[in-house]
């Protein structure tokens, strides 16, 4: 194995740039070296210029997610030999305004995500003394939704969210439907409104790559369909059954 | 520049600054709050946080012995009043995240379920799987949406906290897309800035754990207080410093030697048995595990790698269903970053700086001395740690004093605030403009690289003030650090752009650093005892009679900082032995 590796990086400065342009920096090959690690060493002694963003370096803060040879990837757990003899591309996360270099917008996701509520409703208000009693099949039931690090990198993958901005998308849907699911939420109802909009979960043509990129085993596309389903026989309860048991 | 005021101020929005921010708007809705922080508030550091959080919950725990393990874990240097309000405050602070959400672990009936942790004598410690402090982040981060009263400047950088009339009333900030400076007033600050792991080469600790919060007070005029407690936990993974969690010693971990012995047994720290025992073996506390890992380092009974001496942390025992359950992200972790399954091999680890025990001086209600200026989680000094943390405790800690410095500052605003002269804080605001201008974005020439800087700092931290410290070490590292400092002033810059520019905020943390490693520093050499965490070879015993105290660090206008002692707060817990594995 030769021990260096190409990684051509987009650049991008808003200041001077009317397009993304690949700079091309050779990196030392290392086993146990993360793309990130990469990225860092062309920061420390290539170019310190270089823009983006990171911090935990283990997985869990969601900042580094980057396009690697256009796959979205945590670049703090995507290993820089999976992609030798090279070269690799490292570009900003697609679908997403770019502020510089690898560094994307995420104003757009936190109004989204705000806007399903991503909270505890409830009718009472004053809640118990003690714990919600909530067994372990319940918390099953939501927890693999619970397991989002916002990384964006579904949003990345996203065709819909692609060609619609408007889209709710995967990780703010999946999130919604994490509280919808839990078993010491009432808000349901509340979130309705959003979720049924054409740009909530109507968007989705469960294509199903938000699912495969997510580096949490989160399943978007299925919270998505739960969703889909509830929100269809809501709609049949109210509209074709007015006589009906509301 | 851009100009607004608020009521309150936070600056940091990790689960101290969140705990904080629903305070605030619950003591009275009608204040208006600010939250700055230099990243997104769900990629803060709280969400690295693994084991749990501490709080009194089971049938046959008391309060008396979770204030009792926690004192005797800070080897008496934790403020006991302070300690006993902790206590008491958990256990219904933690029930709030529940309401509000966060999916902790049940047992089969659906009430919360504890877990053992280090230093600990009764099951307490409340968990989500392995991801606690992700958890807690995120229910606390979402819970903050529904205040609409919460104004958020995220990745906003801020560099100067404004003092007038020995009152904070705000900062100076960039906001990282545009570059634009903001200055933004409040009545009172509250920070919440986390840790400096960043100064130690090794540590757990994020990219972002500068210590900002630390050198802006220390700048602002609050001093800081133990600032030569560092916590290094037991088991990093080597290279990367990744944590793994105290909790899968908990779950019956055991750490081996070469040998396949668990040495422990040789530290004072009990005897073997097949399962954990409270307080014993693998339960021991931090810093007497990481000093005894240390120990089989020096014996040559350690393995040796690329990175360092290591020893292993076995899991295989507990089963695959137990690591899958209890322990998933430990073995993501072990199977991501070291291509080993848990199920099947030991776990390579080191001793790794993890926590910083010091911080903001501040008092019981989270007051730092500086008027309407606050502090809380790791960044703050209250003391509840002493010399010493117990696992799970700064989970805790970060609710119960993030929520009660918000309901202190907004008290103040509410009752005590007298207004600042706008005027005076302006033109500070135009002078500090002017010093990231000069000292950054227009500096030309210069022939210091910010990297090479930070590296020798680390390089420094490490081998003068780490597990073990003595004189000669600690004065070698003061005298580096002041070189550095001198060396920090002819940095050079490549990056002069007003967009995203991570050059500038790597000077500017370089500089919050280089100011709190010089606290580390100085108040490591002036204690000359050892402590919990602080082992001075020169020095190898505890020293009640002089040294039963806080070291309190304040800044100078020149030279090293000076230092004064503060006597412990001892109620009704006299010092005594610490004692772990046998009986007392």
């Amino acid at each position: 194995m030769a021990d260096t590796i190409i990684i051509e990086v987009s650049r991008f400065h808003p200041e001077h740039d009317a397009e993304p342009t690949y700079q091309s920096f050779e990196v030392p090959l290392r086993g146990d070296w993360m793309i990130l690690d990469a990225l860092n060493y062309i920061k420390d002694n290539l170019d310190g210029t270089l823009a983006f963003r990171w911090s935990c370096r283990m997985g869990i803060c969601g900042s580094c997610g980057m396009m690697v040879n256009g796959v979205p990837k945590l670049t703090c757990e995507t290993l820089l030999t999976n992609f030798a003899p090279g070269p690799i591309r490292v570009a900003p996360l697609d679908h997403f305004p770019v502020v510089k270099d690898l560094v994307i917008e995420l104003d757009d996701f936190l109004g989204k995500l705000q806007k399903v509520r991503p909270w505890i409703i409830r009718k009472d208000e004053r809640p118990p003394a003690r714990e919600f009693i909530q067994t372990p099949e319940q918390l099953e039931a939501f927890k693999q939704y619970t397991l989002c690090i916002n990384c964006m990198l579904c949003y990345a993958a996203c065709p819909v969210y692609g060609l619609d901005p408007n889209f709710t998308g995967p990780a703010a849907l999946a999130l919604a439907e994490r509280y919808n699911l839990d078993s010491r939420d009432q808000g349901a109802a509340e979130r309705t409104d959003v979720l049924s909009q054409h740009d909530g979960i109507w968007g989705c043509t469960v294509v199903g790559e938000c699912s495969v990129v997510c580096p949490k085993g989160v399943d978007p596309s299925l919270a998505i369909q739960q969703y889909k389903l509830s929100a269809t026989k809501e709609w049949f309860r109210t509209w074709l059954l007015p006589w009906g048991n509301k | 520049m851009e100009t607004s005021s608020h009521d309150i101020l936070l600056i940091g929005g990790g689960g101290a600054g969140l705990r904080a921010a629903i305070a605030i708007a619950e003591t009275n809705p009608k204040l208006d709050i600010a939250m700055v922080s230099k990243v997104y508030p769900m990629r803060s550091h709280t969400v690295s946080a693994e084991g749990g959080a501490a709080g009194v919950i089971g049938d046959d725990d008391t309060i008396e012995e979770h204030i009792y393990d926690t004192i005797s874990g800070s080897d008496w240097l934790g403020d006991q009043d302070v300690i006993e309000a902790f206590v008491n405050e958990v256990p219904n602070e933690l029930l709030r995240l529940e309401h509000w959400g966060c999916p902790w672990s049940r047992l089969p009936d659906g009430r919360i379920a504890v877990r053992p942790f280090g230093g600990m004598q009764k099951m307490r410690t409340w968990f989500a799987a392995d991801k606690t402090g992700f958890h807690m982040l995120h229910t606390l981060f979402q819970t903050s949406l529904k205040y609409g009263t919460l104004t958020r400047y995220d990745e906003v950088f801020a560099t100067q906290i404004l003092v007038d009339d020995g009152r904070a009333c705000g900062v100076v900030g960039i906001e990282l897309r545009t570059g634009k400076i903001r200055t933004i007033m409040a009545k009172a600050v509250i920070v919440c800035t986390g840790g400096c792991g960043r100064v130690f080469p090794f540590t757990t600790n994020a990219n972002i754990c500068t210590g900002d919060g630390m050198a802006l007070c220390y700048r602002a005029g609050a001093p800081l207080k133990d600032m030569e407690m560092v916590q290094y936990h037991p088991t990093g993974l080597p290279f990367t410093g990744i944590l793994i969690t105290e909790a899968a010693r908990a779950e019956g971990g055991w750490l081996l030697n070469k040998d396949g012995y668990r040495f422990l047994q040789d530290y004072d720290l009990g005897k073997p048995t097949p399962t954990p025992v409270f307080r014993s073996m693998e339960l021991g506390p931090r810093d007497r595990v990481s000093q005894a890992i240390f120990g089989e380092f020096e014996k040559d009974r350690a393995f040796h790698g690329p990175y360092g001496d290591f020893v292993h942390l076995d899991l295989r025992h507990l089963g695959e269903h137990k690591i899958e359950s209890r322990l998933p992200m430990v073995r993501e972790l072990c199977l991501k970053y070291e291509n080993i399954d848990p199920v099947r091999e030991p776990i390579p680890v080191r001793p790794v700086m993890h926590y910083m025990m010091g911080g903001i001086h501040t008092d019981i209600h989270g007051a730092t001395s500086l008027t309407g200026l606050y502090a809380a989680g790791e960044a703050a000094c209250v003391s509840i740690n002493g010399s010493n943390r117990l696992g799970s405790n700064s989970l805790s800690e970060l609710l119960v004093f993030g929520a009660r410095s918000g309901k202190s500052a907004a008290e103040y605003v509410t009752n005590g605030y007298k207004p600042a002269n706008q005027n005076h804080l302006l033109a500070q605001a135009t002078d500090e403009e002017h010093r990231v201008e000069e000292q950054f974005l227009h500096k030309n020439g210069g022939t210091e690289r910010i990297t090479k800087i930070r590296e020798e700092m680390q390089k420094t931290m490490e081998s003068g003030c780490g597990i073990y410290r003595e004189r000669a070490s600690l004065v070698d590292s003061a005298n580096k650090i002041r070189e550095l400092k001198e060396r920090y002033g002819n940095i050079t810059m490549e990056d002069h752009s007003r967009t995203f520019n991570t050059q500038l905020t790597q000077g500017l943390e370089l500089g919050f650093m280089l100011d709190v490693a010089e606290t580390i520093v100085h108040s490591a050499l002036n204690r000359e005892e050892s402590r919990g965490a602080h082992q001075r070879r020169d020095f190898p015993k505890r020293d009640d009679n002089k040294y039963l105290c806080h070291s309190v660090v304040h800044r100078s206008a020149e030279g090293p900082p000076r230092i004064e002692y503060l006597p412990v707060v001892i109620t009704k817990w006299p010092p005594g032995e610490r004692i772990y594995g046998r009986d007392h």
